[in-house]
């Protein structure tokens, strides 16, 4: 589903940081461990699509991710891939349905309120769904967060370290939900993270 | 969930700096187009009154205030002109024609007017019941007098001296209506006609037959005239002036040099209102530039989710162009329910009829100068929006 071949970025022009291969089928899931500073997010900036390597590429089903001009790209990424962040932003001046409402429509699918409610519900969350995202704790915003990258039906969902701003029993319930959400939806799915909570959880690891 | 009413969420979710926009921009709308309602109906009222009325003889005095008097019965009389040296012009070959008039006298704020049914027909004044005025205490009534006053054919009243209701002829016999005009749009609306022969007789000494003073002591206020061809424009008001105790005053001069001084006034104030729209157009981009900083990673986000740099532009420049054209439409409802409250005001000092309900060419202008105004505020905002780097934002957050 997810393969790259011999990425390499530099942000400098000397430094070249290359990273290791990956490849993985529908359904599969990994972990990307390292500390800060080693190119966790430059990697998976360079999977999602938000920046262009300088070396290689990344192929999502079948297309190259690394040949599609700026707007395709926007299009492709808004269908295909489902990015959760650290710290999870959304439009203020929207409630959470709103917010997921757009979402779909940015990422190309016909408004449908109804997914919508049975994402939250699984997420717990559906009794916010008329609240602004700026009342909601750390915790609803993360599920919220996951809600976003899960409404387009995403082959591949990248999660930019989800629980550094968690406590214990929310990391918990936040990479249940994620790993359970990946699976019905058969979705791909890459945790980025320095968080060692994670690492007896996924067997499939790579290092940074 | 389109562009444009995500711009309007946005826009709402920050009420307070989009009311100050709202307010600002129209302000400066609503200035402008009341400045052009007001001008546009002063300017009207005046040109269909000046009805091809060559010349006005009078009293020396202010010429100015001789036409502000005789023409748009807004001033008070310069003095009186012998008749015998009114009527002496009137055999003068470039003379086509003229008509007397006497003023002095009011009734209830509205001027008393003693001439010949000529005035009338110079403005087109129909009569829509009764008869034009024949003999002495005769009148008929401008269509606004009579329907203000709530007067009808066959009612009596006593003239006052002057504007003054305190002074009222009430030892002479009353005025009584014979007609009612149709109304015009003019100043004959505004007036009250007799002859002049009525107006000598409220003001003859008491006690005094009118028959023993001699026609050519009378007295008239002024002369309306009309030229033959404008040599008449040339030598006349050179003659009148220099060689007789009158004074003659052209209307087209005199309001030219009205406009003039009116125009230093408006002038400033339309410069002010430009000003007003200017420094909303400021606080239009002041307030996106601001919301634009804070809501980064909101926009950042907006294109991981799959927008494009197109869509961010248009968000943006959207909020401008709703403030702009939010700020036209509340802008011209101020500017004209205003026109329409202060017309009352203004009727009742000019004793002239505005309207709040006329729409202007040059507002449709204006709609268009708002909606470049709007783009040109949100244009760099839109630009940055549309330039943000994803992927640095979102590492920085």
């Amino acid at each position: 589903m997810i393969k790259t071949e011999n990425i390499k970025h530099s942000y400098d022009g000397k430094n070249n940081i290359q990273f290791p291969d990956i490849s993985l089928e529908k359904g599969e899931k990994m972990l990307l461990l390292g500390q800060s500073g080693c190119g966790k997010t430059t990697l998976l900036h360079i999977l999602g699509g938000l920046m262009q390597p300088k070396n290689g590429t990344v192929k999502i089903g079948d297309t190259n991710i690394s040949e599609l001009g700026s707007s395709a790209l926007d299009k492709f990424r808004g269908k295909h891939i489902g990015i959760i962040f650290q710290k999870p932003h959304f439009v203020a001046a929207l409630t959470v349905m709103e917010n997921l409402l757009l979402n779909q429509k940015l990422g190309g699918s016909p408004p449908n309120k109804s997914d919508i409610k049975k994402i939250l519900e699984k997420l717990n969350i559906s009794h916010k769904a008329n609240s602004r995202t700026k009342n909601l704790s750390q915790g609803e915003q993360q599920r919220v967060a996951i809600a976003r990258a899960l409404v387009n039906q995403p082959d591949v969902i990248l999660a930019d370290e989800p629980t550094s701003a968690l406590d214990d029993k929310n990391t918990d319930e936040v990479i249940d939900l994620l790993e359970q959400q990946a699976a019905e939806h058969n979705a791909t799915l890459i945790i980025v993270t320095h968080d060692n909570r994670l690492k007896e959880r996924f067997q499939n690891r790579i290092e940074l | 969930m389109n562009v444009l009413r995500l711009s309007w969420k946005n826009l709402m979710a920050d009420k307070l700096s989009t009311l100050l926009s709202l307010i600002l921009f129209a302000l400066g709308v609503g200035l402008i187009s009341l400045i052009l309602l007001i001008n546009h109906q002063i300017e009207n009222k005046f040109e269909k009154n000046l009805a091809g009325i060559d010349l006005v003889v009078g009293a020396k005095g202010s010429p100015l205030q001789l036409i502000l008097c005789n023409i748009f019965h807004i001033d008070f009389p310069t003095g009186n002109i012998p008749l015998k040296q009114a009527n002496g012009l009137k055999r003068h070959p470039l003379v086509k024609s003229a008509i007397d008039l006497s003023l002095g006298d009011s009734y209830k704020g509205y001027r008393i007017i003693g001439t010949t049914p000529d005035y009338v027909h110079l403005y087109e004044g129909k009569i829509k019941e009764g008869k034009f005025w024949e003999n002495t205490f005769d009148v008929t009534l401008g269509a606004t007098v009579a329907r203000n006053l709530e007067l009808k054919i066959g009612d009596t009243f006593h003239g006052s001296h002057g504007y003054d209701d305190a002074m009222a002829h009430d030892d002479m016999p009353p005025f009584k209506i014979t007609g009612i005009l149709s109304p015009t749009g003019t100043v004959l609306d505004q007036l009250i006609f007799t002859n002049k022969e009525s107006v000598w007789a409220v003001h003859d000494t008491h006690g005094v037959d009118p028959d023993s003073i001699s026609i050519d002591d009378r007295e008239i206020t002024s002369m309306l005239l009309f030229f033959k061809n404008r040599m008449g424009n040339v030598q006349l008001p050179r003659m009148i002036n220099e060689n007789t105790d009158m004074q003659a005053a052209s209307p087209a001069f005199e309001m030219a040099r009205l406009y003039n001084m009116m125009g230093q006034g408006e002038n400033l104030l339309r410069w002010l209102a430009a000003i007003i729209m200017v420094v909303s157009a400021l606080s239009i981009f002041i307030s996106l530039f601001k919301s634009l900083r804070s809501r980064k990673y909101e926009l950042a986000l907006l294109r991981v989710s799959g927008a494009s740099r197109m869509w961010l532009f248009l968000l943006i420049l959207l909020e401008g162009l709703i403030i702009a054209i939010l700020g036209y439409i509340l802008g011209m409802v101020l500017s004209h329910v205003g026109m329409q409250l202060l017309s009352g005001y203004l009727t009742e000092e000019y004793r002239y009829e505005f309207t709040g309900w006329l729409f202007l060419q040059e507002e449709g202008y204006m709609f268009v100068v708002a909606v470049v105004l709007g783009l040109l505020a949100a244009i760099i905002p839109a630009l940055l929006a549309f330039k943000t780097n994803i992927s640095e934002t979102l590492s920085e957050g």
